[in-house]
C-alpha cells in the first residue's frame, strides 16, 4: 500500500538538493502510473519530461515537487482541458444541440445520458432523450426510466427498428417541441466490428438532414477500469464518428482511469465528466488535476 | 500501440543470437521487452514483474546449443509458462445439485445478465438440462425485464418478484420455485457491485451464504485493465468464488486481466463470452489465451523465423 504522502516524501527525499532522480523513485513512479493504467508508452513519457524538468531546474524542493509532478502528468491532458473544465456549453439559439453518446458495451451511456439529462434540466434546459439502442434487450425501457426520473420526455421505436429513424425522429421532435438539447443513446458496440461502426456513422449522418451541423457533440464514453484497450477505442470512434468529448465512468472504484491521459494527449479530444456512481447526481465536469491527484492516493 | 511481442522481441533477441548460453547479461533485455509486452497488454504490473523473474530462473544457465536457438528458447518457455499459469484443462461447471444453483456476480456492465441467458442456453441445448433464470438484480433500470427478454429469446423461464427489494429472499424462493417445478439448474443474476461498496458486498455475500450455490461464478470483462486483481481478490475474498467468466473477447483486447486475475485468486477461468447473442459462449482455452495475450499467434511464427 502506498500513500501518497509517502510517495511524495520519498520522491522528495531523493531528488532535494540534486540534480537528477534517483533510479529507485523513478521505478516507484512508474509502478504509480502504470498501476493507473497510464500504460507503458505514456508513463515513459511522463518519467522523460520530469526526468528533464528536474535537470533544467535543479535542486528542486518538496514543495515544488508535487506541482511538477502533477503539471507535466496533467499536462499530457489536451490542451482544451483548463484546470476546471466546464461541462457542454451552448446556448440556446431556438434549434436543439445535439449531443450523441457512443461507446462499447456496459460503460454507462445510457446512465450517463440520464445524469446528463439531470443535470441540464437543473440548469433550466429544455430536454429531450431519443432512445436509438434498438438492438439490446430492454434497453429502451432503461433509457424509459431515466426519462421518467428525470421527468424529460423520449422518443423511441420498437425494439429491433432502425437505430438512424429513431434518431430522425427524436431530433425532427426536438426542433418541433423547442427542445434546448437533444441527447442521442446508441447500442454499445465494439469498435473491430465494422458493420455497426458503419451504422453508428449512418446514424450520426441522418441527423444533419434535420440539422446541419448535428450532432454538435459526439461523446465517447469510457470505463474507467478499461485497460489499454480504450485506446483502440478512441481510435475507431473517432474514425467512425468524429468524437468531440470524452466521459469516464466508475470512477468511484478502485479503478484510476490513467488510460484518457494517452487517449486525450493522443487525440486531443477533452475529457469533459466523469461519473461515480449510479444516482442522478453522481456526475462531475472533468478537473484534471483532481484527476492526477487520485493516482497518489492509496 | 498493440505493437505485437514479436516486433519487440526481434531487437531483443539479436542480444542473444551468437551467445551459447543464456546468462543474466543476455536474457536481461529480453525479459524487459516481454514484460512490457505483458505490461501492453494490461497484465497487472507485479504480477508481470513476478512472471518475468519466474521466466528468468528457469531460463538461466540453459544450454543454447540443443535443438533450439536462444530467441526460440525464451519465446517458448514465455508461451508455455503463461499457459500453464492460465490452467490445465478446461474445468466444467457443478450440476451435481437438485437443483444445482449457479451465483452470478461481478461489476457493473461486465456482462452478467447476458452471460446467465448464454449459460442457461448452453446449458438446455448442449446438456439438456431445464433451466430457470432468476432476477435479482433490483436496482438496475430496467434489469428484470432485460432478463425476462433474454429467458423469452432463449425460451427459458426466468423468475422475478417485481416490488420485491430483498435478493436474498428473492433467490430462495426461486430455489423452492425450481424444485417444485422440475427446474434441475437455478441460475441467478444479481446487480453490479464494486468491490469497494461494503453494503453491496455484504448483500451478495448474504445471497451467497443463504442458498449454498454449487457454482458462484465471477464475470469480468476481458478489457479491464490494472484494477482487476484488486477487484478479483475483494469478491474471492468475501464469496469464494469457483471460477472466473471472461465477457467480450469478441473485441481486440489482449485480455491481460485474465493472467491478473488467475495468479491472485486461483481458480479456474470456465467460459468466454464472444459476442452479445445467446449462443456466443465458449469453454477457455489456456493456449488460445496466451497466445492472445502476446499478440495473437506470431508467437509460433517467431519460433518457426528465429
Ligand atoms: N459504480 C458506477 N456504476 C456505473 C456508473 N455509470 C454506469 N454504471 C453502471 O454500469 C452499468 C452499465 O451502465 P449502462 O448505462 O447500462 O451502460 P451502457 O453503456 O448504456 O451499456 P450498453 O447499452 O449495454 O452498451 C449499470 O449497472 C450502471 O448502473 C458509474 O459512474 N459508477
Ligand atoms: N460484444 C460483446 N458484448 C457483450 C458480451 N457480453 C455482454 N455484452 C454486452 O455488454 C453489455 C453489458 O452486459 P450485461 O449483461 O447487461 O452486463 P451486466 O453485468 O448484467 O450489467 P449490470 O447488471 O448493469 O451490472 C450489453 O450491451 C451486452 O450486450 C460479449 O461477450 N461480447
Ligand atoms: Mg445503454
Ligand atoms: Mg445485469
Amino acid at each position: 500500500e502506498k500513500s501518497k504522502d509517502n510517495f511524495l516524501s520519498k520522491m522528495s527525499k531523493a531528488v532535494a538538493g540534486k540534480s537528477k532522480v534517483d533510479e529507485d523513485v523513478l521505478d516507484d513512479l512508474e509502478e504509480v502510473l502504470i498501476s493507473s493504467d497510464v500504460g507503458v508508452t505514456t508513463t515513459i513519457k511522463i518519467i522523460r519530461r520530469i526526468e528533464e524538468r528536474v535537470a533544467r531546474d535543479k535542486y528542486l524542493g518538496t514543495a515544488e515537487l508535487n506541482e511538477i509532478l502533477k503539471e507535466e502528468i496533467a499536462g499530457l491532458l489536451s490542451e482544451t482541458d483548463s484546470g476546471d473544465t466546464d461541462g457542454f456549453n451552448f446556448k440556446s439559439d431556438g434549434k436543439p444541440y445535439v449531443i450523441m453518446v457512443v461507446g462499447v458495451n456496459g460503460v454507462g451511456k445510457t446512465t450517463t445520458i440520464g445524469k446528463l439529462a439531470y443535470q441540464f434540466k437543473k440548469d433550466g434546459k429544455k430536454v429531450l432523450l431519443g432512445a436509438a439502442d434498438t438492438f439490446r434487450a430492454a434497453a429502451i425501457d432503461q433509457l424509459q426510466i431515466w426519462a421518467d426520473r428525470t421527468q424529460v420526455p423520449m422518443i423511441k421505436q420498437q425494439m429491433g427498428s432502425d437505430p438512424a429513424s429513431v434518431a430522425f425522429d427524436a431530433v425532427q421532435s426536438g426542433v418541433t417541441q423547442g427542445s434546448d438539447v437533444v441527447i442521442i443513446d446508441t447500442a454499445g458496440r465494439l469498435h473491430n466490428k465494422v458493420n455497426l461502426m458503419n451504422e453508428l456513422t449512418k446514424v450520426k449522418r441522418v441527423m444533419q438532414k434535420v440539422i446541419p451541423g448535428a450532432p454538435h457533440e459526439v461523446l465517447l464514453v469510457l470505463d474507467g477500469s478499461t485497460g489499454q484497450n480504450a485506446f483502440e477505442q478512441a481510435k475507431q470512434f473517432t474514425a467512425a464518428t468524429e468524437v468531440t468529448s470524452l466521459a469516464v465512468t466508475k470512477l468511484d472504484g478502485t479503478a484510476k482511469g490513467g488510460v484518457v491521459i494517452g487517449i486525450s494527449d493522443q487525440f486531443k479530444i477533452p475529457v469533459k465528466y466523469i461519473g461515480i456512481g449510479e444516482g442522478l447526481e453522481d456526475l462531475q465536469v472533468f478537473n484534471k488535476f483532481e484527476f492526477v491527484d487520485s493516482f497518489f492516493k492509496k | 500501440m498493440f505493437d505485437s511481442l514479436s516486433d519487440k522481441l526481434d531487437n531483443a533477441l539479436h542480444i542473444l543470437k551468437g551467445h551459447g548460453q543464456i546468462t543474466e547479461v543476455n536474457v536481461a533485455e529480453t525479459l524487459k521487452e516481454v514484460r512490457r509486452a505483458l505490461v501492453d497488454a494490461d497484465v497487472n504490473y507485479k504480477i508481470a514483474k513476478e512472471f518475468t523473474t519466474t521466466v528468468k530462473e528457469k531460463a538461466m544457465g540453459q544450454d543454447v546449443l540443443t535443438a533450439l536457438k536462444p530467441g526460440q528458447m525464451m519465446v517458448k518457455l514465455v508461451k508455455d509458462e503463461l499457459t500453464e499459469l492460465m490452467g490445465g484443462e478446461a474445468a466444467g461447471i457443478d450440476l451435481s445439485g437438485k437443483p444445482s444453483v449457479i451465483l452470478m456476480a461481478g461489476l457493473q456492465g461486465s456482462g452478467k445478465t447476458t452471460f446467465s441467458g448464454k449459460l442457461a442456453n448452453y446449458l438446455k441445448t448442449k446438456k439438456s438440462k431445464n433451466p430457470l433464470l432468476v432476477a435479482c438484480d433490483v436496482y438496475r433500470p430496467a434489469a428484470i425485464n432485460q432478463l425476462q427478454i433474454v429467458g423469452e429469446q432463449i425460451g427459458v423461464a426466468v423468475f422475478s418478484d417485481e416490488g420485491n427489494q430483498d435478493p436474498v429472499n428473492i433467490s430462495q424462493a426461486a430455489i423452492a420455485f425450481a424444485k417444485q417445478n422440475g427446474h434441475d439448474v437455478v441460475i441467478i443474476d444479481t446487480a453490479g457491485r464494486l468491490a469497494v461498496d461494503e453494503a453491496m458486498m455484504t448483500e451478495i455475500a448474504n445471497i451467497h451464504v443463504a442458498i449454498k450455490p454449487n457454482e458462484t461464478l465471477f464475470v469480468v470483462d476481458s478489457m479491464t485493465g490494472q484494477d482487476a486483481v484488486n477487484t478479483a481478490k475483494a469478491f474471492n475474498d468475501r464469496l469464494n468464488f469457483d471460477g472466473v467468466i471472461l465477457t467480450k473477447l469478441d473485441g481486440d483486447t489482449r485480455g491481460g486481466a485474465a493472467i491478473s486475475i488467475k495468479s491472485v485468486v486461483k481458480k479456474p477461468i470456465k467460459f468466454i463470452g464472444t459476442g452479445e447473442k445467446m449462443d456466443a459462449i465458449d469453454v477457455f482455452y489456456p493456449s488460445r489465451m496466451a497466445d492472445r495475450i502476446l499478440g495473437m499467434g506470431d508467437v509460433v511464427s517467431l519460433v518457426e523465423r528465429a
